[in-house]
């Protein structure tokens, strides 16, 4: 089993780093693959690989091959994984703990669970509990479908402006 | 028309890329703050633009003078963004060479709109949210990109 996990381009993210150390000791027959821009943590465990910047194409072969995704909630990690029909659980990164310049992760990923797009969870103990299951239970982290492009409604609005 | 249709890294740039449907029949290049998203766009050209987010001040200057020629260069009819910064940098030069502005402010922001999407409202000619409760005067919502 792979399992990606991803924290975006921005800020560090050493919260959910910490928590898949955590999580990596437990399952030593998992591979985790972080995609981490800086962090000051320290990661002991063989069965995780840590990589900086991905191109596009590195970043999909290692979506694409990942049992399950685990992101921060940017909307990229959630709307590719929904493209894709991957498994996703997001933890926001919160503000009060100086991991964003404010809480609009907080409340996307109270949005986007509210409306079934993911599931969130807001805590490292949380999160570890909810991957056990995954693991040791199989249970469903699918995110539903989507279309490749965005509304008609939108897409109509635009062609509309530039006619 | 030409258009050119630019967005910073992660969200924004996905964002971005659900939005081309809107572009057919039309001349559409990309400006990204990563070189390596050119893969994601085969058919269209291309542009870099730095992402003034890390920039000290002297900089930011410089690379506005660079986005201000690249602008020249491509001479877009419409500027369409997600954001983030260097968005609104295109569509404050884009005003000012004459070009349409669009700001989509991001599908994250569902509670207010963001920092540059309040900037942009000053500016921009058409301003969208993608959360109906955000709708308010000059800012329209007209759909989401999911």
């Amino acid at each position: 089993m792979m399992i990606f996990i991803t924290t975006g381009t921005q800020e560090p993210f050493d919260r959910l780093l910490k928590a898949v150390v955590t999580i990596a000791n437990r399952h030593p027959e998992v591979k985790f693959i972080v995609q981490v821009t800086e962090t000051f943590v320290e990661v002991p465990n063989a069965n995780i690989e840590l990589k900086g910047f991905l191109s596009p194409t590195t970043f999909d072969h290692y979506f694409d091959n990942a049992d399950l995704i685990i992101g921060h909630a940017g909307m990229g990690t959630i709307i590719t994984a929904l493209v894709k029909e991957k498994p996703l659980v997001v933890i926001p990164r919160d503000a009060k703990l100086g991991e964003h310049r404010n809480d609009h992760q907080m409340a996307t990923a109270k949005k986007m669970s509210a409306l079934n797009y993911v599931k969130a969870v807001y805590s490292a103990k949380a999160l570890t509990e909810l991957i056990d299951l995954f693991i040791n239970e199989n249970i469903s982290l699918k995110s539903k479908k989507i279309t490749s492009y965005a509304s008609e409604a939108l897409i109509g609005e635009l062609k509309q402006l530039f006619s | 028309m030409k258009i050119l249709a630019v967005a910073s890294a992660g969200g924004h740039w996905i964002q971005l890329l659900r939005l081309k449907p809107a572009f057919q029949g039309q001349e559409v290049v990309f400006m990204s703050t990563k070189q390596q998203f050119k893969s994601m766009v085969p058919d269209s050209e291309f542009f870099l633009i730095p992402d003034f987010n890390r920039k000290d001040k002297f900089l930011i200057l410089k690379s506005l003078f660079g986005v201000w020629k690249t602008l020249k260069q491509i001479k877009p009819d419409f500027i369409i963004t997600t954001g983030a910064a260097p968005g609104l940098i295109c569509i404050f030069l884009g005003r000012l060479m004459g070009s349409k502005t669009i700001w989509l402010d991001s599908i994250a922001n569902v509670e207010k709109l963001s920092m540059s999407g309040k900037i942009a409202k000053l500016m921009a000619n058409h301003v969208y949210t993608q959360w109906p409760d955000l709708e308010m005067g000059k800012v329209k919502y007209r759909g989401k990109v999911l």
